[in-house]
């Protein structure tokens, strides 16, 4: 019998993929070109949950945008709180006082963690790894039990102001945290052992999405896929602010820059986060959590209603807003998928002329193109996994 | 403090005749710069060995309505990571053109924040090599976050666009007819 090859008969098929797709954890349409199974081209569609923060802004005092900012990336809202907050600092020309600073460290650093769980704990389970993925998850609801304890709120934490926080530390927040990290660390090597060897597990991940160095600079890229391309950026390092300087921590950097790297590089800096929460709340300093400047804090209940300038300043506060001095200015903190900056505008008003969030994940799709092209359809659901978009704050 | 004043010093001299101001607000180095052959300069700060601004961190717009002539400001912020030294960009775009010279062939990633630039404020991007909206649908109507757009303003219903793809081609829809005649159902 004479075997016959025939060549098979191929066409480009085009396909969308979401915007509501159950292995997509976020609202975004894929536009795919196959040839089979292999992504030819891919056109991301972002937007899905576009609600005109800028705008909504513009209307707002410079307070009321701090709840706002809870809503861009609710995986960790406060970090973003932290960078809104300085960035109005910055423009005011306040220094925060050390116990302040220190506060915000540790709730940046949980809010780390509690990111890094989510998307490592999420894509863990998207590619069939549930009970790990429920293990992180675990460890993220302790997480949102410290956040809860400190803020009142699990999600729409609302907690740091222009010019300090909200309160103090709740008393035994320290020995919370000790406890706390205890589980997660067991939870953590629990996982280490359920994925960091695992055949399955390694063979989806390892050597796909790759991205060089050139193409990750090139592409504006920041935060952990940056660095799991083993380039050491990161703006706690590059630019310290608040007291980062300080603290001893390592920035974890990968070698390939492959999804394995960048779940590997948020493992690790799960790790690093945990300790410079320790190492904070060793260090951390008793003093104000507020400066001392009547035009942008709120007074006492106190000074309210036995003094009239107390009222004064509260009546001002509320009624108009605190008054930023006109200018412009940039200020980035290290955000769980990079460099999160805010660029904002004053036109001395008691409300903002323009804010504007530089939002990691957001140009980090700009490149997803970049990273699938060439793998196979069931590849896309790693990658974007491992680049952990969160509609709040890619879409805005 | 020595450092960045050289650094600005070399700014001015590559770049003399694009220079409209130097700032230096709150400790930030802010270059004023006219839109005239944006993208070689960008191209000089970017492979001018002292300067080394190698990556772009952030591209936005400012609208000046009623505040300001020209009416927009791009706004560019660029970083060196070795020099470990922001810079921001700001370039004049008056109304009645509203037109700057893409980035994309210098930083790819150029691309996804020129969209949005253009998406929300209608500022179109020469040799851009895709400019769509992003975040927003094709149909819309207007650039929301120009200062004259309402905040309160409602759009109009779209029609349903037309599907075309693989799935609904006429061949599938054929074999489909196909079928069901042999089916012998009717519709």
């Amino acid at each position: 019998m004479k075997a016959e090859v025939k060549e098979l008969p191929t066409e480009i098929m085009e396909l969308q993929m979401g915007p509501s797709h159950p292995a997509t954890h976020g609202t975004i349409k894929f536009n795919l070109k196959l040839e089979g199974e292999k992504v030819l081209d891919c056109d991301v569609e972002v937007g899905y949950l576009h609600r005109g923060f800028d705008k909504s802004c513009e209307q707002s005092t410079w307070t009321q945008v701090i709840p706002y900012t809870d809503r861009l990336n609710y995986a960790s809202p406060l970090i973003n709180n932290v960078g809104y907050a300085m960035t109005v600092e910055k423009l005011i020309g306040a220094e925060t006082p050390p116990r302040c600073q220190y506060i915000r460290v540790i709730i940046s650093e949980l809010s780390r963690i509690y990111d890094h769980l989510t998307c490592c704990g999420m894509a863990s389970s998207e590619l069939g790894a549930i009970t790990p993925g429920f293990y992180m998850i675990e460890a993220r609801e302790l997480v949102t039990r410290i956040v809860e304890q400190l803020t009142g709120a699990r999600l729409t934490v609302t907690y740091v102001r222009v010019g300090g926080v909200k309160h103090d530390l709740p008393d035994g927040f320290a020995e919370g945290v000790t406890r706390t990290f205890q589980t997660i660390r067991k939870l953590l090597d629990d996982c280490d052992l359920l994925l960091s060897r695992n055949r399955i597990f390694i063979d989806r991940l390892s050597n796909v999405g790759v991205i060089s160095q050139e193409t990750a600079l090139n592409y504006s890229l920041t935060g952990p896929i940056l660095r799991a391309t083993g380039i050491g950026y990161d703006v706690r390092k590059a630019f310290p602010y608040l007291v980062y300087d300080q603290l001893d921590f390592e920035v974890p950097v990968g070698t390939r820059g492959d999804n394995y790297d960048r779940f590997i590089c948020r493992i690790r800096e799960i790790e690093q986060s945990m300790k410079i929460v320790e190492q904070a709340l060793a260090q951390l300093p008793v003093g104000p959590v507020w400066i001392e400047d009547p035009r942008f804090v709120l007074p006492e209940k106190e000074k309210v209603y036995n003094s009239i300038e107390g009222l004064m300043h509260h009546f001002k506060i509320i009624m108009e807003g605190i008054h930023v001095p006109a200018g412009e200015t940039y200020f980035a903190v290290e955000g769980g998928n990079g460099e999160l900056g805010f660029y904002i505008v004053s036109d001395g008003g008691g409300r903002p002329y323009r804010i504007r969030v530089r939002p990691p994940c957001f140009i980090a799709m700009g490149a997803f193109h970049q990273m699938i092209k060439g793998y196979m359809v069931a590849d896309i659901v790693p990658t974007f996994g491992m680049i952990n978009m969160i509609g709040g704050e890619c879409d805005r | 403090m020595a450092e960045t004043d050289s650094r600005l010093e070399t700014i001015q001299q590559k770049l003399a005749t694009k220079i409209i101001e130097i700032l230096r607000p709150q400790g930030d180095d802010v270059v004023i710069l006219d839109r005239a052959g944006l993208r070689e300069s960008f191209r000089i700060l970017k492979h001018t060995p002292e300067l080394d601004f190698d990556f772009l961190s952030d591209i936005t717009a400012v609208d000046y309505w009623q505040k300001q002539e020209p009416r927009f400001e791009v706004v560019y912020q660029i970083l060196s990571r070795a020099k470990r030294a922001r810079l921001r960009i700001r370039v004049p775009v008056p109304e009645n053109d509203p037109s700057i010279e893409s980035l994309t062939p210098i930083w790819r990633g150029a691309n996804f924040m020129e969209r949005e630039v253009w998406d929300l404020f209608g500022i179109r991007f020469i040799d851009h090599p895709d400019l769509r909206r992003v975040l927003l649908y094709e149909e819309f109507r207007g650039h929301p976050l120009r200062k004259d757009y309402p905040v309160n303003l409602t759009q109009p219903r779209v029609p349903e666009r037309k599907i075309d793809g693989t799935f609904v081609d006429e061949r599938s829809h054929n074999k489909l007819m196909r079928l069901k005649k042999s089916l012998g159902t009717k519709n």
